[in-house]
This record gives C-alpha cells, structure tokens and sequence, in this order.
C-alpha cells in the first residue's frame, strides 16, 4: 500500500484540487518559495504561479479577509495561518465577516474558503505557538471545523472542505506532520460531518481528536492487555458534528472518556458529554463521564513542563481504567 | 484642523457632463436628494418607535455617497460601512427595499437577517455595509485578487470612515492590494468625527491620503462635498484601476450633520459648527443644484420637481415597508450554511 505523511498528504490535495479547479488559490506567509512554515505548499508556487499560489506579507488578518473576499467572488481560497495561534489576528474575519455573512445577507452570497491552522504543542515552541482553538470556531454557527488525525483524513478532508460551500476551520496538528499512512492516489473525499469509530470495543468509549487519536488507539492496545476492551472514536468534523455514533457507542459500552489537548473548560470535551448525557444514552451510563484534556495553562515550553500540561498515553490509560472499575 | 484642507480648486463641470451626460447629472442630484429625504424620514421613524436597532444616518455626505458610486460601471463591485443608507440608495435606486431591510420587515435585500449596517445587493456588485469598522477592507483585497485573476474589466471600490484609517486592517489592506497593484479604490469618508473624536485628536499626519505614500499608492485629499470633485477624483482613481496601475487612496473631507447614531448627544461639538456646514457654500446639495443652475443644466423649476419626487418616493417606501410582511421565523436556520 502507498503510504505518504500527513504533510505530503496535504500537499496532494491541494495539487489536486488546483490541478481540478482554476479558482483554487492558497494565501499566506512563506507558502511560496519557502513552502509554507511546516513545508505542505512546498512546489506550488513553482507549479501553479504567484496569481494562485499568494505568498503575503505579515498580515493575518489582511490573509484572513482576502480569503474571505476571494470566497465570496467565487474563488475557493485556501488560506495557511501559519502557526493555529495567529488565527487571533484574523479572528474579525473570519468570525464576524466570513461566517456571519450568509445569515447577515438572507442567503445572496456563500463563502467556501478553507483556513488552514496548523495548531497544538509539543515542540517546545511556549505558550504562542503551541495553541489548539478548534472549539474557540466550533462555537460559531456558519463555520465547519474539521480535525484530521492521520495522513489518510488529512487528504480527503482537505479535498472535502475545498468543495465545501462554506468557511472550513482545518486544523492541524504539528506533530502529525511527519505521521505516515496509508493515502491512495486518486482524489478521494472523505465528507465533512461523518464520525470514525476506528477500533470497537464493548467496555469503554473513547473519543478523542488530533493527535490524541493515535494515543487513544495506543492505549486501547495496552488496555486490551488487560481485558478492557475501549471503542475508539474519531470526529474528525467537530462542526457539525455527527454524534450519533457516538451516542449509540455509549449505549453499547455505558462508559465515556473525550480527550483532547485544548484545555478543558469550555472545549470540545463538555460538548460531546454534554450530548451524550442529554441523549437516549443517558439511562446507559454506568458511571460519570470524564474528560481528559489539556491543563488550566498556557503552554509551556520546556520539556517537562510541556508534557506535564498536556495529556499523556498513560493518562488516558488511567483515566480509563478509573471508568471501567467504576473508581470515579 | 483637517477642514482647512479643503480643496477650492472648482472641477470643471463638463469633463463630468461628457462622462455622465446631462441626464446622469440630474440623476445623480436625485440620488442625492433621495438619500437626504430618506435619512431625514428615517430619522422621524426612529424617534417615532417605527424602526429599532441602531441608526446611523449620510445626511452631509450626499456628494460623496453619490459622486464615488457615479463613477463605477456594471460589473464593478464596491464595499459600504456603517454608514451605509446612501451608498445602498446611490446604487440601488430603490428605497423600498432600503427601507424594508431597516425595518427589519421582507421585501428589502436581507429579508429581516441585516438590518441597516448589513444590507447588501452582492449581484448587483453592492457586496455590503459593515458592522466592524475597517471589516470591508481586507475583504476588498480579495474582490481584487478574483479580479486580477479572471482578468476581469472590473474594480473594487471601498468606502470606510477616518476612524477606520486607524485599524490595522488598513495597514495591511493598502500594503497588500499595492504590493499586487489590485484594481482596488480606497474612499475615505472623513465626516470629521469618529464617534466624539474629532479627526486632530485621532491623527497625528496632515492627512488620511499623506498615508497613501506609505503604500507606495496616490493619495488625494479631495473637498467631499463637492460632487464634481469627488467624481473626477474617483472616476481617474478606477481608470487608473482598470489599467492595471493599482490601487488610490481618496480622502473626502465632509461632515456628518447628524450624530454618529441615534444615541449621540453631540456634546463634543456645537451647535454652529454644524450650522456652518448647512449653509449654501457647504452643503452638498445646495451647492450641486447651484452648480447645475449655472450650467444652464437645470432651473429652479426643475430642482423643485426633483425634491418632490424624492419626497414622495420616500413616503412611498415607507408606506411599503410598513405593508410588508415581518420575516416568518420558522425561516431562522436558513442561511447558516450554504
């Protein structure tokens, strides 16, 4: 099986959705000849010209409003933030104007831009670049957030969001990068709003995303060790998200354990629980449900500090061993 | 003070007569006096109950509204703001609808979901008013980025006030759409105030147009309550534009009769200083029907005619406005997502 990183799986979306579409075109900083900051627009200057490959000053939210100027010509632009981080500076653009102006304008005009955050810590990078703010976007109606975890998801998601008719939040992960996979050749989409349950299991549901995915799957083997067989389960869209996959998991399994690496409060976590409890699954639960997330901080950098804010394998391992032996 | 910048220099009238026609100047007197009818029957609504929300009204910035809009094209896109009754009746014609939208009632451009600073024509190329000061700027890049790539006859203007020249959005606006030489026109309604500041309170330059420079763009400081003033200088701003010479800068000095909104109680200037600027040699259509009458364009006859009408369009778009039907609220979820 072919099998390609995360990144070079961006790169072949993107060279195939330019290649099927004159009106895709990429806006950023450093996505010419330096090939974008992790190296996914790497060649598509020189394949594709500066009229559709756009390499900007430093200007976030001048990048943010000409994606969403571009969108709502007609273009579908694909807009690269950089670091996730720097998506504050053009914040007023995407949120205000871009995901606002369908509803604002009763439907005359649709706005299909992608903004690409590559997000997340672990690269010893401190407390501005190391941000994960997917649910600072699933809080706004009008936007999709997408949250590809493999190099397979990252490729057909980003050709998905591409077609999408709406603004699209894809976030990255940097760690993830350099994660290989499987990927075929062919421009295949994996659509927006579909859940994966990526391993199955009758003791414990286990939702995670980004990065915490492969740690999920990781501890689901150790566990399995051990007798406790957890179900696996992938987003991958948080906005909208298809929870009923999820909800059935937890009627199965009585248990539910969401990680993510955004911090707890208010993220991602309390919105999955939130719709399992207030669903048919409720009667179902055997204990608490409990999420496992990044720590009340902003991100540090050195190394143990780092790893000591962020969840770790072992701690979901714990966590979801507390749940199966009802010591919550 | 920036007033005494203004630019006394008269524009001859017959380079706007052979672009515009004798037809095109009366109209756009009409225009000018639609927005003036308009705003002050708004007003009254408000003050009556009869709208909500927020309001903030063009009366004073007629000559600008006008003259910038007069010199697009079809197929040209522009971006309004806040302030945005007269660049939607300049360009739309239809009060109507106008009116709808600010009543929040269907019938207008935004069915109930815009309201006064977010109506919008986006076929028309009228791509909206904005609640966000500067918000319309870096989106004008991307009009211009769409334009330049489909190689399209066409340009982007964008109206935004003197607050807005001190976002950052404008700094990265200009510096992008020069660095790509975009068909992009920027007009700079400075109507003196943003909000209570006074424009020497908020600048610390000569101008908002001596920023152009920083740009490597023009930059014109032009007197915004002459029509023909404004006219000329937007109209070689986008023949410039469309010939691929990039992006100007256009600051037009006027003056905001009103408060910033319906909450305003003005208490940072007086009464004179507005005064001064509804006498004949400064309100913009004063001086325009003048301007007309001595280029044997149009009699005093003709100027009565004129404001009649614009009356009676109003009080017709009122009436319909108030006829038409409130948005039904089982249609909320529609527009979200396309």
């Amino acid at each position: 099986m072919r099998e390609l990183s995360y990144r070079e799986a961006l790169n072949e979306a993107l060279v195939q959705a330019m290649d099927a579409n004159p009106d895709v075109i990429l806006i950023g900083e450093d996505i010419g000849s330096y090939g974008g900051a992790f190296g996914v627009t790497r060649g598509l200057l020189d394949r594709y010209g500066p009229m559709r490959v756009i390499d900007t000053p430093i200007s976030e939210a001048g990048i943010a409003g000409a994606c969403v100027g571009a969108a709502m010509s007609g273009l579908r632009p694909v807009g690269d933030m950089q670091f996730s981080d720097f998506i504050t500076l053009g914040m007023e653009q995407v949120v205000l104007q871009g995901a606002r102006m369908r509803t604002m304008f009763a439907g005359q005009v649709s706005v299909p831009l992608v903004m690409r955050l590559p997000g997340g810590a672990g690269t010893g990078a401190g407390a501005q670049h190391s941000g994960s703010y997917e649910n600072w976007f699933v809080h706004v109606p009008g936007l999709k957030v997408v949250m590809p975890a493999s190099a397979y998801d990252a490729k057909g998601l980003l050709l998905a969001a591409i077609d999408d008719d709406n603004p699209v939040i894809f976030c990255e992960h940097k760690l993830l990068y350099n994660a290989r996979g499987h990927v075929p050749e062919d421009a295949y989409r994996e659509p927006l709003g579909v859940t994966r349950i990526l391993r199955k299991g009758r003791d414990l549901t286990l939702v995670a995303t980004s990065l915490m995915v492969g740690l999920a799957l990781e501890a689901a083997d150790q566990l399995a060790e051990e007798g406790i067989e957890v179900e696996v389960i992938d987003p991958r869209t948080l906005r909208p998200l298809d929870d009923p996959p999820i909800i059935e998991s937890v009627i199965r399994t009585g248990r539910l354990l969401v990680v993510h690496e955004a911090v707890e409060t208010g993220g991602f976590g309390g919105e999955v629980v939130a719709r399992v409890v207030a669903s048919e699954a409720f009667d179902y639960l055997d204990a608490p449900p409990l999420r496992l997330a990044g720590k009340e901080v902003p991100v540090p950098q050195s190394e143990v500090l780092e790893a000591a804010a962020l969840p770790q394998l072992q701690d979901i391992v714990r966590d979801a061993r507390k749940l199966v032996r009802n010591q919550v | 003070m920036f007033m005494q910048n203004v630019s006394v220099e008269m524009q001859p009238l017959h380079l706007a007569l052979e672009a515009l026609g004798p037809d095109g100047l009366k109209d756009s007197l009409a225009s000018m006096m639609l927005i003036r009818a308009f705003e002050e029957q708004v007003d009254q609504l408000y003050l009556a109950g009869r709208t909500r929300g927020t309001l903030h009204l063009s009366i004073g910035q007629e000559a600008t509204n006008v003259g910038a809009l007069r010199a697009l094209k079809s197929g040209d896109r522009f971006f309004s703001h806040h302030r945005g009754h007269g660049h939607a009746l300049a360009w739309t014609d239809s009060p109507q609808r106008v009116m709808a939208d600010i009543m929040g009632k269907t019938g207008g451009f935004c069915d109930g979901f815009g309201g006064t600073m977010h109506m919008a024509d986006v076929k028309s190329g009228f791509l909206g008013g904005n609640g966000i000061v500067a918000g319309s700027l870096p989106m004008s890049t991307g009009v211009g980025l769409a334009i330049r790539l489909r190689a399209e006859d066409a340009v982007c203007l964008v109206f935004f006030g003197d607050g807005a020249a001190n976002e950052g959005a404008f700094h990265e606006a200009l510096n992008m759409a020069s660095l790509s030489q975009l068909p992009v026109i920027y007009v700079c309604e400075n109507n003196s105030y943003a909000m209570s500041t006074p424009v020497n309170s908020a600048f610390n330059v000569e101008s908002i147009a001596s920023r152009a420079a920083a740009y490597g763009i023009p930059g014109f400081t032009i007197d915004g309550n002459d029509f023909l003033d404004v006219f000329h200088c937007v109209h070689s701003a986008v023949r410039r534009a469309r010939n691929g010479d990039g992006p100007t800068l256009v600051e037009a000095l006027t003056y905001r009769i009103k408060g910033h909104s319906r909450s305003d109680r003005q208490a940072y200037r007086s009464r004179d200083e507005v005064r001064r600027w509804q006498e004949p040699d400064r309100d913009p259509i004063l001086r325009f029907a003048s301007t007309l009458i001595h280029g044997g364009i149009l009699d005093e006859g003709d100027i009565a005619a004129l404001k009649a009408t614009a009356n009676s369009r109003v009080d017709d778009a009122v009436a319909c406005a108030e006829a038409a039907p409130k948005p039904d609220p089982s249609r909320l979820m529609d527009h979200v997502y396309a």
